[in-house]
């Protein structure tokens, strides 16, 4: 295991920056996961650290060693691919034999034989070993990729987006189970992924970026307590944070154009008088939707709330954050 | 919803479908049906008009194929002793004895070693051109992709004067190699462009997960790329093989003996005994078989490889 670092990564599509001087240090045995919307190049930042692609400019790190001109394979990374990229002319088995069967490995046989059951075991594809790989759902596809990452022990594994299409109930045993081998095996992981859940359960650090910028590095808990930017707020917490105009409760600090508030920063039963347009009771969450001097905004309440549409609520802001014109935070 | 709706078609739609499949396929088999049948005809029922759908089979084309006969007065052949094998036999009816075997297998092994190692030669080198056109930046790519098209737009022919003049510097008339080396030279931008599209279609995505997966770029390309480009592979070699064993044009050309293949031979036996149309025939018949069974062994990915492009995504 290693820790991987990015230096000043900056990579070109043409007119588009996939990546734009991109630092960061992901200390040996962390789980980072990266968060952005479609198209902020996390993606691109995996290919940067796997090798697949060179960045224009910038140093990659892994280990302390400068990785540059190296292949992939001479870099030791595992990657688990969005699309999943089976190798549709092999059974599942044979994909998930084949980095074993590498000639930088060169397993034994009943080496190969113990791994690929125990993964094929974890991922709960042991039944269709013998499928082709194209003869799948999206879900075993997507297990099958993950557990052809899994049955290395690479110096840092790479999983771009690896639980999308599972159904919850899988999800929720992956997530314990990556959580499980990356303390287990001290395994440097960088991850990809939408869902915040994933990202505030697993990441030891959290990295927000957004149109190839990084806009924050930390851990989940301070990305999400202390953000430094609006798009950087947006990225964690559900119901989303509410972003309403500065004075909407009052002062605002001065250049401030934007006032956040998440859930619990917003205080019922003191303040003004918000109404209640609707009540969502989610199960495990009950959502109120107040309308605010005109403001429409979602916070969360007690799932026995007499509440209904047309009542009052009072509401204040409790130790919000205000952001400028720009999105930068400023206090 | 529109009203239209993709369903099986309906009894008599198939049924319709196949009538016409059926009739073409006779309409486009029946000259093939009367060349196999010639071989088998004497040389009289040949060329009887009307042509005889019915006669009695009889081996004398074959064995007018595969022999030189010599005519003996019928005082010499009562002489001889009793012929010794079945085409002793045959001959003899005509007055002749067999003075020896002819040349047709000789001929006939020249197509088959320059027809498959020209295929051979053609894929091969049409597979890498087709992957490096397809995976790397190459300078100049599509002139260069062009140019290698180009080479088909004017009929062969019309350099078949120049060839002729640089293989008599080389050496190279009237050899295998020559033929082998023509022939891939013809056959190649047919080869590049078809596996190019093929290998197009392969995602690259595949062999960067084989990158990853601890393997070199061309143990990629040997284990994930070329078995998804079996396909490809299988039908741009038929389409090789057709050409280099039909071809005539150079092979009158450039061949007299030594590496003459079978095509510009067939027609010499006409003038070995008279109008002999059964020899023709019988030799046209053979020369149709290793085209036709390696086109059989292939014809899983040749069918796979034809839908290709319309069967993905
Ligand atoms: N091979 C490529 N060619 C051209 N543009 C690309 C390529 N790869 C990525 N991009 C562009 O770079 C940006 C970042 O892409 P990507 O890293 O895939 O984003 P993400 O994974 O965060 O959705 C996007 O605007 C995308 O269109
Ligand atoms: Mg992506």
């Amino acid at each position: 295991m290693a820790e991987v670092s990015l230096s000043g990564i900056t990579r070109r599509f043409g007119d588009t920056l996939a990546l734009d001087d991109v630092s960061l240090t992901v200390p040996d045995g962390a789980f980072v996961v990266l968060l952005g919307p479609t198209g902020a190049g996390k993606t691109t930042a995996l290919r940067m650290v796997s090798g697949l692609d060179r960045p224009d400019a910038g140093e990659v790190h892994i280990g302390g060693r400068p990785v540059g001109g190296l292949t992939p394979a001479q870099r030791d990374v595992a990657m688990v691919f969005q699309q999943y990229s089976l190798y549709p002319h092999l059974t599942v088995r044979e994909n998930l034999e084949f980095p074993l069967k590498s000639p930088l490995l060169r397993t034994p046989r009943a080496e190969i034989d113990r791994k690929v059951a125990e993964v094929a075991g974890m991922l709960q594809i042991a039944h269709k070993l013998d499928n082709r790989a194209t003869n799948l759902s999206g879900g075993e596809m997507q297990r099958v990729s993950i557990g052809r990452a899994l049955v290395r022990r690479p110096s840092v594994y790479l999983m771009d987006e690896p639980l999308s299409s599972l159904d919850a109930k899988l999800r929720a045993d992956l997530r314990v189970e990556l959580k499980k081998i990356q303390a287990d095996f001290g395994a440097t992981l960088i991850y990809v992924t939408h869902d915040q859940v994933e990202a505030m359960t697993m990441a030891t650090h959290v990295g927000v970026l957004d149109q190839g910028r990084l806009l924050q590095f930390g851990a989940p808990r301070e990305v999400y307590e202390n953000p430094v930017s609006i798009q950087a707020a947006a990225r964690l917490g559900q119901p989303r944070i509410n972003l309403l105009p500065a004075d909407l409760f009052g002062d605002a600090p001065p250049r401030a154009a934007t006032i956040g508030l998440r859930p619990e920063q917003i205080e019922q039963g003191a303040g003004a008088d918000s109404t209640v347009v609707r009540v969502e009771r989610l199960g495990d969450q009950t959502r109120l939707h107040l309308i605010y001097r005109d403001h429409a905004l979602v916070t969360v309440t007690d799932p026995h709330t007499p509440l209904g549409p047309g009542d009052l609520v009072p509401i204040r802001p409790r130790q919000p954050f205000y952001f400028d014109a720009a999105g930068a935070r400023v206090a | 919803m529109s009203g239209y709706s993709i369903t099986e078609p309906s009894r008599g739609q198939k049924r319709l479908a196949g009538a016409l499949v059926i009739l073409y396929a006779v309409i486009t088999l029946l000259p093939l049906l009367w060349i196999v049948a010639t071989g088998f005809k004497s040389p009289s029922d040949a060329i009887s008009y009307p042509p005889k759908l019915v006669f009695e089979p009889t081996m004398e084309g074959y064995v007018n194929l595969f022999t030189t006969r010599t005519r003996v007065t019928p005082e010499t052949l009562a002489e001889l002793p009793p012929p010794d094998t079945w085409y002793d036999a045959i001959v003899r009816k005509y007055d002749m004895v067999i003075a020896g075997p002819s040349r047709y297998g000789e001929r006939f092994l020249n197509s088959v070693i320059i027809g498959f190692g020209s295929t051979f030669l053609s894929v091969f080198l049409g597979t890498i051109a087709a992957y490096a056109f397809s995976r790397f930046k190459v300078p100049l790519k599509d002139d260069l992709l062009f140019f290698i098209l180009s080479t088909r737009m004017m009929p062969p022919i019309a350099v078949a004067i120049p060839i002729f003049l640089m293989y008599r510097e080389l050496g190279l008339n009237d050899t295998h190699l020559g033929m082998i080396f023509l022939y891939t030279a013809v056959n190649l931008s047919l080869s590049v462009w078809l596996l190019k599209g093929f290998i197009d279609e392969i995602p690259i995505e595949y062999e960067e997960a084989a990158l990853i997966d601890g393997y070199t770029r061309f143990q990629a390309f040997r284990k994930v790329v070329l078995p998804q480009a079996a396909t490809g592979i299988a039908s741009t070699a038929i389409f090789c093989l057709i050409f280099a064993w039909n071809e005539y044009a150079f092979a009158v050309l450039l061949t007299s003996g030594t590496a003459q293949t079978a095509p510009p031979f067939i027609p010499t036996i006409i003038g070995i005994g008279g109008q002999d149309w059964p020899a023709v025939a019988a030799g046209a018949t053979l020369f149709l078989a290793p085209v036709l069974v390696f086109t059989i062994l292939l014809r899983k990915h040749l069918l796979r490889g034809i839908t290709f492009g319309a069967v993905r995504k």
